[in-house]
């Protein structure tokens, strides 16, 4: 873990350090983000809780879990994971992301195995966790299949996956890519390609061609009212995340 | 990186160690930072304060295991009676009457003197092995990309993830973060004691306003009340400078005969009423609470309660935090503090300061005005209801704690 954080060009640091501060601005680019995050959050701990039978009141009840957070970006959910007492390895195929997430871990005193890699590419080299967080990652990938596949070859038997997209309907039209990228302007315009999102059932049919067991399916639902995101049993229209298990 | 506990709180007064004892309930380690001496902390000697505490205080007490050490200490206040009166006049004919036969939870609040509090906290802050009490003032606090490093007056440099500013409005640590505050003077201070009558009061809290500001008469254990009497600034010092017999004197004609003869059961004070808003709650890995971040007129016993809402809503949120594996210390995570009990600290000021403007002013259409609208609250049962829900702060986003859940 170590020989990870070295990999970073001193003279660059700043730089980094930049982008980090960035990243991690709870009013700059990544707004959006840093609003749905105690939702994602409270959604991923209590199943990893749920599943692997820890008491989230403890210290580091996370501690013995290998956990891979597949498109970590500047590191918003490995850093929580990390302090919660997990081995977090955060993969993402933007190579920028990488030193960035990094300056940012090290300044919080995280130990955290970035890497510049793929899901298949991991899957390939037998890397195996005990839980993939897959947050919002589905929805961008060029074959959802094969990525859901190489997904489900990183789970040890008995592991977990936590997999959340938007969903495909008029609704999701309106509030993902009219309202999020042309109206608020919180995502880049583009950011999103509404005939890759995917409904629910297909997600479960996906999860389940790749050998998964669903378990469980939540929506994040924005209450423009109070400006806030909240787990939802029943409304899975927009923004939803699965669970499912390795038999 | 080494820390030396999670948080630090500086301030050791009533809402610092009620603060310390939630979070340590919320799996921190505290460490909390005063310079006044225990010793001066457990002195006994009554010194005449009390305070009205609203029923979700109390719940946040009993949360937070204080409130079986001192219940017995405590009276419950029963019933509350607003009158507007005028010195010599009697009462006028239209009051406010809140009984709390008609509140599900049971009593309106509870009376408990300052000393018994004081030592309850000091002796649980004690008890619990994850906090540690530092006999020292902060004089300094630097915060970084991960935590903040204090300065102590004893040359300790404790490093921690988050400083608490719990020391009271003059607040040290506002200051060295450059908070500024806002504020008005009422130009009225407060003459505080205790006083021993001939009659029982039956858990019967008086409120009466006076031209001149309003007289609180809150039921003590046994045939005592505590008495918070406003007077404009000129009026309250000439009196104060009174020998106990003359104090007397100007006291019984305003306070009535209905609970018999009155003699002082302890110790005058006086407090100026001010009030005042920081302009922020929050600072770069720094939260402020209780008067450190607004200080209110002490018109509806507001002041500590208020404050025991603020420790409520930090450590649910720091709490939550930490169970998400968040940077408790983060701008991301105070904000929510600060989202949630700012718009309530304003709300209740504006509330509290336009009431006592309208209650402090012997313009008589304006007296008539209030005295009808008293008698329309008394006519309308739902609408006391709603008067009675909000004095005993059961109304609003309550925190777990002060509905009597843990954390």
């Amino acid at each position: 873990m170590q020989a990870a954080q070295t990999t970073v060009d001193p003279t660059e640091v700043a730089k980094f350090e930049a982008m980090a501060a960035e990243w991690w601005d709870v009013n700059g680019k990544f707004k959006p983000l840093h609003m749905l995050n105690p939702c994602r959050l409270d959604y991923i701990t209590s199943q990893i809780a749920l599943e692997f039978d820890r008491d989230l009141t403890g210290p580091e009840p996370f501690k013995g879990l290998r956990l891979l957070d597949i498109g970590c970006g500047g590191g918003l959910l490995s850093e929580p994971m990390a302090r919660l007492g997990a081995e977090v390895v955060g993969a993402d195929a933007a190579a920028g992301n990488i030193p960035v997430a990094q300056v940012h871990a090290k300044q919080q005193g995280l130990e955290i195995d970035y890497r510049n890699v793929t899901a298949e590419a991991l899957a390939e080299a037998g890397e195996q966790f005990d839980v993939v967080l897959n947050m919002e990652v589905v929805e961008h990938v060029a074959d959802p299949q094969a990525y859901i596949d190489a997904c489900a070859a990183l789970l040890k038997p008995g592991g977990l996956m936590i997999c959340s997209t938007i969903n495909r309907n008029p609704k999701s039209f309106m509030m993902a890519i009219v309202g999020a990228e042309h109206v608020m302007r919180w995502l880049p315009k583009g950011t999103h390609d509404w005939n890759k999102f995917i409904t629910p059932d297909e997600l479960y049919g996906l999860i389940e061609t790749a050998g998964l067991l669903p378990v469980d399916r939540k929506g994040f639902v924005f209450n423009p009212i109070s400006w806030s995101w909240s787990i939802s049993d029943r409304d899975l229209s927009v923004n939803y995340v699965t669970a499912s298990t390795k038999p | 990186m080494r820390f030396d506990a999670d948080i630090l709180i500086a301030g050791g007064g009533l809402n610092g160690p009620a603060l310390a004892l939630a979070l340590a309930q919320g799996g921190f380690s505290v460490l909390i930072a005063d310079p006044t001496p225990e010793a001066v902390l457990e002195a006994d000697g009554f010194d005449g304060r009390g305070y009205a505490l609203a029923l979700a205080s109390q719940k946040l007490l009993a949360a937070i295991g204080i409130w079986p050490e001192v219940s017995e200490a405590s009276q419950p206040i029963l019933e509350i009676k607003v009158t507007d009166g005028r010195p010599g006049e009697g009462p006028s004919p239209f009051l406010l009457h809140f009984d709390h036969a008609e509140l599900e939870e049971g009593p309106m609040g509870y009376m408990l003197e300052d000393r018994f509090l004081r030592r309850a906290l000091l002796a649980a802050v004690r008890g619990t092995p994850s906090i540690r009490r530092i006999e020292s003032p902060v004089v300094d606090h630097a915060p970084d990309a991960a935590g903040v490093t204090v300065t102590l007056g004893n040359g300790e440099t404790p490093r921690v993830r988050l400083i608490v500013g719990a020391d009271g409005r003059a607040s040290e640590v506002a200051q060295q973060a450059g908070l500024k505050r806002q504020g008005a003077d009422y130009h009225q201070t407060a003459l505080v004691c205790a006083v021993e009558h001939e009659r029982p009061h039956n858990g019967i809290a008086h409120q009466f306003f006076m031209p001149s500001g309003p007289l609180a008469i809150l039921p003590l254990p046994g045939n005592r009340c505590s008495i918070v009497w406003s007077e404009t600034t000129e009026e309250a010092a000439r009196i104060h400078a009174l020998p106990d017999a003359g104090y007397l004197a100007e006291l019984r004609p305003r306070f009535g005969n209905f609970l018999g003869e009155i003699n002082l059961a302890g110790p005058r004070f006086t407090y100026p009423l001010l009030l005042t808003l920081a302009e922020a709650f929050i600072a770069p890995r720094l939260a402020l609470l209780g008067d450190a971040a607004h200080g209110v007129h002490p018109i509806a016993g507001q002041g500590l309660n208020l404050g025991l809402r603020d420790v409520g809503a930090l450590a649910e949120v720091l709490t939550d935090a930490r169970r998400r594996g968040e940077d408790m210390g983060s701008e991301a995570v105070l904000l929510r503090y600060q989202q949630w009990r700012r718009f309530d600290t304003a709300s209740l000021a504006m509330a509290t300061d336009a009431f006592n403007r309208l209650f402090s002013n012997d313009n008589p259409l304006l007296r008539l005005g209030r005295d009808l609208g008293m008698g329309a609250v008394n006519a309308i049962p739902a609408l006391r209801r709603s008067f009675m829900r909000e004095a005993a702060g059961l109304t609003g986003d309550l925190p777990r704690l002060m509905k009597g859940q843990r954390l």
